[in-house]
């Protein structure tokens, strides 16, 4: 998926999009306004459920005709039985969520195969901000003052991946990319924790 | 539910519609009630906007709320001067579009608006039931609603759609028809009326049974209790708001006055418009069938009926999609009963969506213009059609 600008979706959604199987059960935590799930409606026939906790977001999903709960991630994610979804998607949300570990056991309990996505604080320019300026990095990716940022957890590829070990799950694939416009990006195999700008795990649990 | 029956802001409409009836269960072949009665010959007023397709895929059912009927959409004439109760959603282009479904919209058993009910006439005695009509259910009333829909030779509606008691009638459907229908959409309702909900009911039937007028529900060749009905719906009013709107709406202002009385005449606006509200009620229902509804609305209860006291079980019954939509500021059916109605669904792995829609008018604000309400039925009911 090199410098792709196909299917008019953001890049990094493009990567998750084809991770997924044909007409598989998905989730969406955080879906936005449906995005990702249209497409893999219309392009991988899958079932779909969104959970969305901004009213005005629900509605255009809703009006995309894709299915959507309102609701808080955390706690909509309880109602599930056990493997009620092939994959789980955490995009971009990952940052903002208050209990991590709590939240990725879930997925990884309702669903088969659980993909996560997030800002890598890592990045080379981050790095040369902090070591610059003095002031806590604002970039494309994460472009909040640090009083108005919904983003309350920092963190890196590397991280993420130390964390898998200590919480105990497994990364079946990973991909790092750097993203230059929305449409348009490339994955990065040089040092990805210092070059590329997001970070998109597909995992599920130990011994799967 | 209230009359907020108003004209389309930008004029459209399905036009000049038409009363129908269709009557069925002529004894012996009598419909079978829930509490073991059978109630025959059975007449239900219905009307329809727009076109059934030649597959039969397109069809609609409106279900309407306590003191609704079957007049949900346009006009009765060139002349009349008030459109259907829910003409803001009902119509070409809009939530439920005219031009792309057919819409049914049928009045419920135990009504006054020309369906069979306690002041229909018994054709055993000649004479209007009254109290001896059978205590009907939300089931009974989706029971005879399906013999209608059979007559019009529908096989599957497309979705079924209602608010309040409507919604009530939805979720019956969605659970005693599943094959029947494809998708259901229950707006500011619940599966089961909590202790605060029967309260409310059972005062408003309180006033009604305690006006001499009413005479043990036999009042057809006397005076109507009229005074009790219009307190009924005093009460049913208060329910129907919130303590918002009514902030935003009367507040402490006074009626036509600039100091109070000091006499026990309608000072505030509040208790004008409560009076008001009463008073025009009388003039179009019937005192009985306001009985009737309400105790049906009490009884109606998803877990007991069709899950054994499980709401899990009871959605169990079903494969229909849903949409589920609550309203910030009602204090009736509040946002936590139909989120306990969307974790039952999820948890039997139904296709469902949810919208908490904020607004301030209370349990009304189905029957509001609310442009995200339109939105949301249009995009649900879009996605259902062409899946």
């Amino acid at each position: 998926m090199k410098n792709s600008e196909n299917n008019g979706i953001r890049f990094d959604l493009q990567i998750i999009a084809s991770w997924i199987e044909p007409g598989s059960r998905v989730l969406g935590l955080g879906c936005g306004e449906g995005d990702l799930l249209y497409f893999l409606k219309k392009n991988k026939q899958v079932e779909e459920t969104g959970i969305e906790i901004k009213e005005s977001r629900v509605e255009k999903c809703i009006e995309k005709g894709i299915s959507v709960l309102q609701g808080d991630i955390n706690e909509e994610i309880l109602d599930y039985p056990d493997n009620s979804f092939d994959y789980v998607i955490l995009s971009q949300t990952l940052q903002q969520v208050y209990e991590p570990e709590q939240l990725i056991k879930s997925m990884l309990r309702i669903g088969n195969k659980g993909i996560v996505s997030f800002p890598n604080f890592c990045h080379w320019k981050i790095r040369a901000q902090l070591l610059v300026s003095g002031y806590v990095p604002i970039t494309k990716e994460l472009p909040y003052e640090w009083h108005n940022t919904p983003n309350i957890r920092v963190l890196s590829i590397k991280d993420f991946r130390k964390f898998s070990g200590e919480v105990g799950f497994r990364i079946c694939k990973e991909a790092a990319i750097s993203v230059q416009n929305n449409k348009q990006g490339r994955d990065v195999t040089f040092f990805p924790n210092l070059f590329a700008t997001y970070g998109i795990f597909q995992i599920g649990a130990r011994g799967d | 539910m209230s009359e907020y029956i108003e004209h389309d802001k930008a004029g459209v409409s399905v036009g000049v519609v038409e009363k129908k009836f269709y009557t069925f269960a002529e004894p012996p072949d009598k419909l079978l009630l829930e509490n073991g009665n059978n109630l025959g010959p059975v007449t239900l007023a219905y009307e329809t906007y727009g076109t059934l397709n030649p597959e039969k895929t397109n069809a609609i059912l409106v279900l309407h709320a306590l003191s609704g009927d079957s007049h949900a959409a346009g006009y009765y004439s060139k002349e009349d001067p008030k459109p259907g109760w829910w003409d803001i959603m009902v119509g070409p282009g809009k939530g439920i579009d005219t031009d792309k479904y057919f819409v049914v919209c049928s009045n419920i058993i135990g009504g006054c608006m020309g369906s069979t009910g306690p002041s229909s006439i018994n054709p055993k005695t000649g004479e209007p039931y009254g109290f001896d009509f059978p205590v009907v259910t939300i089931g009974d009333m989706v029971k005879a609603q399906k013999v209608l829909i059979d007559h019009l030779g529908i096989t599957k509606l497309l979705s079924v759609i209602g608010g309040s008691i409507g919604g009530m009638q939805a979720l019956e459907w969605s659970v005693r028809y599943p094959e029947r229908i494809v998708s259901a959409i229950p707006l500011a309702t619940t599966t089961r009326h909590s202790a605060l909900s029967i309260a409310f009911n059972e005062v408003a039937r309180q006033a009604i049974m305690s006006d001499p007028n009413w005479n043990k529900g036999d009042y057809y060749f006397g005076e109507n209790p009229d005074l009790g009905l219009a307190v009924a719906r005093m009460i049913g009013h208060i329910t129907y708001l919130s303590d918002e709107s009514m902030r935003r709406k009367f507040g402490r202002r006074l009626q036509g006055k600039d100091n109070f009385s000091f006499d026990f005449g309608a000072d505030f606006q509040i208790e004008s418009y409560l009076r008001y509200q009463g008073n025009k009620f009388v003039d179009r229902f019937d005192a009985n069938s306001f009985l009737y509804i309400t105790r049906a609305s009490d009884y109606f209860d998803l877990e007991k009926q069709h899950g054994e006291g499980s709401i899990v079980k009871a959605f169990s019954r079903t494969n229909v999609k849903f949409l589920v939509v609550s309203f910030t500021s009602d204090w009736l059916y509040p946002t936590y009963q139909s989120k306990e109605m969307v974790k039952a669904m999820k948890k039997n792995g139904l296709d469902v969506s949810f919208c908490e829609i904020k607004a301030e008018c209370g349990h009304d604000a189905f029957l509001m213009p609310i442009e995200r309400l339109s939105n949301l039925v249009q995009g649900f009911l879009k996605g259902v059609y062409e899946e």
